[in-house]
């Protein structure tokens, strides 16, 4: 089985790493309650969506 | 081949899947709304919608067909006494998804898979409205027709006029050939057809038709004297 012939360097691991980066979540403003929610999705502040109430808060 | 399922098969097997989509419409009939995740949501719905339509026929044989599905009774009672009845002027669609963001733990999206309200008054009123303007859209059409009929007219007297043309050069060849009866029922032809295109262009009041008229009416004069000319050299 093939196995690394050298210890990765600590330089190259992290240069590695630096690309692990997380995008920010698109969100839009609720019609309701004006918090940021997930577009196409009920608002989970104030549990309605398109005006109906969809969970119980 | 069979078309596959629409969406996520769910489950270890076939069994499992139907197994777990059973019990999905068992909830959903019982508690009328329902959390589960977005693929599960989206499987269930034609599944539960069916069923309803079963349970709006009513009968005993509708009853057995969704036995096999929903095992508990009571639920079936349930189906068939209040949520067949409920939707008895809904023509589909008893189901609604609304989605309500991830699942903390795995992630996973989730839905809230409900059954729709019975149809109100006002949005039957909504619906008949939107019926009654797609009918006299419909009732449009007819006149539209009527103007294609006009120039079906116009097309049938210079059909006309032409016939007559053909029948008059009929009976001028027979007259030269000395004829007589040749030419005689020639003319006969391109009177008749000039009295076609009159007949048109009465029934319209396109000026194109009367010219066709009037055109036909020439043709069938000229082969009338072809005949006489010869009848007077016989």
């Amino acid at each position: 089985m093939a196995v690394p012939k050298r210890k990765m360097s600590r330089s190259n691991t992290r240069s590695r790493r630096a690309n692990w980066k997380a995008a920010p979540i698109a969100l839009v403003s609720c019609d309701r309650c004006r918090e940021r929610k997930l577009a196409h999705t009920a608002c989970p502040t104030c549990g309605t969506y398109n005006g109906r109430d969809v969970l119980d808060v | 081949m069979p078309t596959p399922t629409k969406g996520a098969r769910l489950g270890g097997g076939p069994a499992h899947e139907r197994l777990m989509l059973a019990n999905l419409a068992t909830a959903l009939f019982e508690h009328g709304k329902i959390t589960t995740t977005e693929a599960k949501a989206k499987r269930l719905r034609p599944l539960a919608e069916r069923l309803i339509t079963f349970a709006k026929r009513g009968d005993l044989h509708a009853r057995r067909r969704v036995m096999t599905v929903v095992r508990d009774k009571g639920v079936v009672h349930e189906l068939f006494t209040e949520i067949g009845p409920r939707y008895e002027n809904r023509p589909g669609g008893y189901t609604r998804i609304t989605k309500v963001g991830p699942r903390k733990g795995d992630n996973a999206p989730m839905a809230v898979i409900e059954l729709v309200e019975a149809l109100t008054a006002k949005a039957e009123t909504v619906r008949e409205a939107t019926a009654a303007t797609k009918k006299s859209a419909a009732k449009k059409a007819p006149a539209k027709k009527a103007a294609a009929t006009e120039t079906a007219a116009a097309k049938k007297a210079a059909a006309a006029a032409e016939a007559a043309e053909a029948a008059a050069e009929e009976a001028a060849d027979d007259a030269a050939e000395g004829d007589v009866e040749g030419a005689e029922a020639a003319a006969a032809e391109a009177r008749a057809e000039a009295d076609k295109a009159a007949a048109a262009a009465e029934g319209s009041d396109d000026p194109k038709v009367d010219e066709a008229a009037g055109e036909a009416e020439a043709f069938a004069e000229i082969a009338e004297d072809a005949a006489d000319d010869a009848k007077k050299s016989e």
